[in-house]
C-alpha cells in the first residue's frame, strides 16, 4: 500500500515535501530535526545545523520522505553528469580520451608468482617429464573407465552415459560397491589410462575424481550445475563418433597447467575435423566450465555453434600425487578455504 | 658471480628434477646447480647432508644411487661416487670421520670410505636393517650411532662401531581397544639432544618418544596429530618440542614434555617433504610438493617470514646453521664492484693527484698549465695558486 502510494503520487509527494519544508521553515525555532537542504525549491532555505544527516530524523515517514528526495536528487545529478560527459566526448570526436576500462575481479587478479612463463626451461623440463609425458609423446593413447559411487541414481547414470559419448574410447561400468583401490590395479592390467569416478549425493552428481592411471596424479573436483542433454535448450542432435577437438582456456599457473594437461590426456591426439565437434574446458576464477559444441563456419569470420552434450562446472579440491589414496597419499595441492580464500582477487588455477 | 655468492645461501633444497637450489633470503635469489648442466629426473635428489669441514661441502644423494659432492665455496659439483647395493632410493645419508653412511629403501645400510679419487665399490661395513626403510638418521652427538625405521620396520638404533645387532630395538605398542595389532610406519626420526631419547613420527599420525636408557622398549610418550600421515619432523631450538608436517601441508608444534599441541603453522598447500629448524633462531624452513620453500617464525609472533617459489617439486632441504644472516651480502659486493667500476676513475684521480703534487712544488712555472687543466677537469679540491 505504502509502496504504490509512493510510486503513483510522486509529484504529490514533492509538493507535500515543499509544503512540509515551508512549514518547517516557519517552525525553525522548534525544529530540532529540520529538513535537509532543499536547493532550488523554496528560496528561503533555512540554515540547518551543520553536520546534520537525514538519519537523525526520528519520524520514520518523514525520514523516508527526505531520503527519497535526496536519492532522486542524486540520480538526477548522476544522469546530468553522464549526459554532460557524453556531450563532451561527442564534441571532441576523435580526440576524446579512451574510455576508462571498468574494474572487474578478473582485471584486479593478484599476480600469481607460479604463473608459467613459456620460456622457462625448468618448468618446461618438469612438464616434459611428468606423468603425462607418455601421452604427450604419443606413446599411449587414452582409454578411460567411467564409474560412479555406489548405487547411483538416474541422473548420475545418464550423465555417465552422455560423458562416454563425449569422451572417445571410454567405457562405463557399474560400481558394484567395489573399493577403488582394488579397481585400480585391475584397470592398470587392462591398459586403462584414466579413471573417472562421478560421486553422487542425494540423487545428483556432485563430485568428480579423475585419476591418471599408471601412477599418475588424482584430481578431486566439486561438480555443480550439471545439465543433461534434454535440459539444454536449443541443442543440436546427439554427438557423433568423431574425435572432438579440445579447447583449454586460461590455465595459467603451474597448478593450472597440471590440471590442463590432465584434461588434455583424456582425449585422443588426432581430432577429426570432419566431425566439427569441440570440447571446451574454460577456467575462470578457479571454476572450470565444461561445454561440448558442434560448430560450423558460415563464412571466414562467422561461426555458428550448437551445444550438444552435457554441461557442468568443476572446482578443484585437491590434487594428489599418486593414484587414488585419500588417506595415505601425498597431496600436491589441497584447497584450504580459510587460508586460500581470504582474498577475492586471488585465484590458484 | 654465482659461484662467489654460493656460500652465502641460507637454504639448500633438493628437487625431484635433480637440481640443487641454493636460496639466499637476504637477496631473495635462488640459483640452480646441476651436475651435468641439464636437469635429469633420474638424478632426483632424495637426501642431503652436510659434508665434512663445517658447511663447505654438501653430500647429495640422488635416485640413481650416486652420492655427489657439492662445494658451497665454489658452487660446483666436485665429484660423485656410485653406491650400489639394495633397491630403492636413499633414505638416509650421513657422514662420519671421513666415511659416508648410506641407507636405501630395501634396508641395506652401508658405510663407504669418503674420498673422491678412489671410487672403489667396496663398502667398509654393511648392515641389513630390514625392508621398507623410510628414514635413517645419524645422532649429531655420536656420529657412529644411527637409527632406522620404516613401514613395518620398527625403530632400531645401531652402533656402527659395535656389533651387528642393534643397540636398541623398539617394541610395538600394545594391541588397541579392538585387540588388533597396531601397524608400524616410522616416517621420520630425530635424536633429542642432551639424552639418549629418540622421537619418531609415523604414517598413522602418531608422535612417539623412545628412551633406550629406560628398561621399557615401548614408547615412553605417544601423541597423535591430525588424520593424515606425518611425513617430516624437526626439533625446535628449545629442545622441548618438535614440529611435524603431514601430507596435507599442516605443520604443528608438539610439546614433548606433556604430549600437547602447542600451535600450528599455516601456508603450505602440499605434502611436507622437508623441515628444518635453525639451532638458535626461531626460524623453520619447510619445503614440499607445492614447489614453494617457506620460512616461518616459530615464536613471537608465529607466522610466515619468507616464501620462495622454486619451480620443481622439492624433496629435501638443508638450512645453514650460521648465526649472522644479514652481514654476508655486503662483503662480496665490495670486492666485486670496486675493480669493475672504479678502475677508470682511479686512474683519473691518480693523474690528478700527481698534478696536485706538481702544482705544489712548481707553483709559478706551471700556472698556465694548471689553468688549462682546470678547464678540462673540474677538480673538487682546486685551490687558487
Amino acid at each position: 500500500m505504502a509502496k504504490s502510494g509512493d510510486k503513483s503520487s510522486s509529484t504529490e509527494k514533492k509538493s507535500l515535501k515543499r509544503k512540509a519544508a515551508a512549514e518547517e521553515l516557519q517552525d525553525a525555532a522548534f525544529a530540532g530535526d529540520g529538513a535537509t537542504e532543499s536547493e532550488g525549491q523554496p528560496p528561503k532555505a533555512a540554515a540547518f545545523p551543520p553536520g546534520f544527516s537525514i538519519s537523525e530524523i526520528k519520524n520514520k515517514q518523514r525520514r523516508h520522505l527526505m531520503f527519497m528526495r535526496w536519492k532522486q536528487q542524486q540520480r538526477k545529478e548522476k544522469l546530468a553528469a553522464k549526459k554532460k560527459l557524453k556531450k563532451e566526448r561527442e564534441a571532441l570526436g576523435d580526440k576524446a580520451p579512451p574510455k576508462p576500462v571498468p574494474k572487474t575481479i578478473d582485471n584486479q587478479r593478484v599476480y600469481d608468482e607460479t604463473t608459467v612463463d613459456p620460456n622457462d626451461e625448468e618448468v618446461a623440463y618438469d612438464e616434459a617429464t611428468d606423468e603425462f609425458a607418455s601421452y604427450f609423446n604419443k606413446q599411449t593413447s587414452p582409454k578411460i573407465l567411467i564409474t560412479t559411487s555406489d548405487r547411483p541414481h538416474g541422473r548420475t547414470v545418464r550423465l555417465c552415459e552422455q560423458l562416454s559419448t563425449v569422451i572417445p574410447n571410454s567405457h562405463v561400468y557399474y560400481r558394484r560397491g567395489l573399493a577403488l583401490k582394488k579397481i585400480i590395479p585391475q584397470c592398470i592390467t587392462r591398459d586403462f589410462t584414466d579413471l573417472i569416478v562421478i560421486n553422487e549425493d542425494r540423487k545428483t552428481p556432485n563430485g568428480l575424481i579423475l585419476s591418471h592411471l599408471p601412477n599418475g596424479p588424482t584430481a578431486h573436483f566439486k561438480m555443480s550445475s550439471v545439465r543433461l542433454r534434454k535440459e539444454i535448450k536449443r541443442r543440436g542432435k546427439d554427438p557423433t563418433e568423431h574425435i572432438p577437438e579440445i579447447i583449454l582456456n586460461n590455465f595459467t599457473t603451474r597448478l593450472g597447467h597440471s590440471i590442463g594437461r590432465m584434461f588434455a590426456s583424456l582425449f585422443p591426439h588426432n581430432p577429426q575435423f570432419i566431425g566439427r565437434q569441440v570440447a571446451t574446458f574454460h577456467n575462470q576464477r578457479d571454476y572450470i566450465f565444461f561445454r561440448f559444441h558442434r560448430y560450423i563456419f558460415r563464412s571466414e569470420k562467422k561461426v555458428g555453434i550448437q551445444e550438444l552434450g552435457p554441461r557442468f562446472t568443476l572446482k578443484l579440491r585437491s590434487l594428489q600425487k599418486g593414484t587414488f589414496d585419500s588417506k595415505y597419499g601425498e597431496y600436491e595441492w589441497v584447497h584450504k578455504p580459510r587460508e586460500m580464500d581470504t582474498s577475492r582477487r586471488k585465484f590458484h588455477l | 658471480m654465482a659461484t662467489a655468492a654460493a656460500r652465502w645461501n641460507h637454504v639448500w633444497v633438493g628437487t625431484e628434477t635433480g637440481i640443487l637450489k641454493g636460496v639466499n633470503l637476504q637477496r631473495k635469489q635462488a640459483t640452480n646447480f646441476t651436475a651435468g648442466g641439464q636437469p635429469r629426473r633420474e638424478e632426483s635428489v632424495s637426501a642431503l647432508c652436510w659434508g665434512a669441514g663445517g658447511e663447505t661441502l654438501i653430500l647429495v644423494g640422488c635416485a640413481d644411487r650416486t652420492v655427489k659432492h657439492f662445494s658451497t665455496e665454489e658452487g660446483i659439483f666436485q665429484g660423485q661416487r656410485h653406491c650400489p647395493g639394495g633397491e630403492g632410493t636413499f633414505r638416509g645419508l650421513a657422514q662420519a670421520n671421513g666415511t659416508v653412511i648410506t641407507c636405501v629403501d630395501s634396508g641395506i645400510l652401508r658405510v663407504w670410505h669418503d674420498n673422491d679419487k678412489d671410487i672403489s665399490s667396496d663398502p667398509l661395513l654393511e648392515v641389513r636393517v630390514g625392508p621398507g626403510v623410510c628414514r635413517m638418521r645419524q645422532d649429531p652427538a655420536h656420529p657412529h650411532v644411527v637409527a632406522t625405521g620404516g613401514k613395518e620396520n620398527a625403530l632400531k638404533m645401531w652402533d656402527l662401531q659395535g656389533s651387528e645387532e642393534p643397540v636398541f630395538r623398539a617394541k610395538n605398542v600394545r594391541n588397541d581397544w579392538l585387540d588388533l595389532r597396531v601397524p608400524i610406519w616410522d616416517q621420520d626420526i630425530q635424536f633429542l639432544p642432551g639424552s639418549q631419547k629418540l622421537v619418531t613420527c609415523t604414517g598413522y599420525h602418531q608422535v612417539r618418544v623412545y628412551d633406550p636408557a629406560s628398561p621399557q622398549r615401548r614408547p615412553v610418550l605417544e601423541t597423535t596429530y591430525g588424520e593424515y600421515p606425518l611425513t617430516a619432523m624437526t626439533l625446535t631450538p628449545g629442545g622441548n618440542s618438535v614440529i611435524v608436517g603431514n601430507t596435507h601441508g599442516q605443520l604443528a608444534e608438539i610439546d614433548l614434555r606433556q604430549g600437547r599441541l602447542l600451535g600450528c603453522l599455516k601456508g603450505l598447500a602440499g605434502s611436507v617433504r622437508g623441515l628444518q629448524c635453525h639451532p638458535s633462531k626461531p626460524l623453520l624452513a619447510s619445503c614440499g610438493l607445492d614447489r614453494v620453500l617457506r620460512i616461518h617464525r616459530i615464536q613471537n609472533p608465529r607466522g610466515l617470514e619468507h616464501k620462495v617459489y622454486l619451480k620443481s617439486q622439492l624433496n629435501c632441504l638443508l638450512l645453514s646453521d650460521r648465526d649472522n644472516w644479514e652481514d654476508e651480502p655486503q662483503e662480496p659486493q665490495e670486492p666485486n664492484n670496486v675493480p669493475l667500476e672504479d678502475t677508470e676513475t682511479d686512474e683519473l684521480w691518480a693523474s690528478l693527484e700527481a698534478a696536485a703534487k706538481r702544482k705544489l712544488s712548481d707553483l709559478e712555472q706551471t700556472q698556465g698549465a694548471l689553468q688549462t687543466r682546470r678547464r678540462k677537469k673540474k677538480r673538487p679540491g682546486s685551490t687558487s695558486p
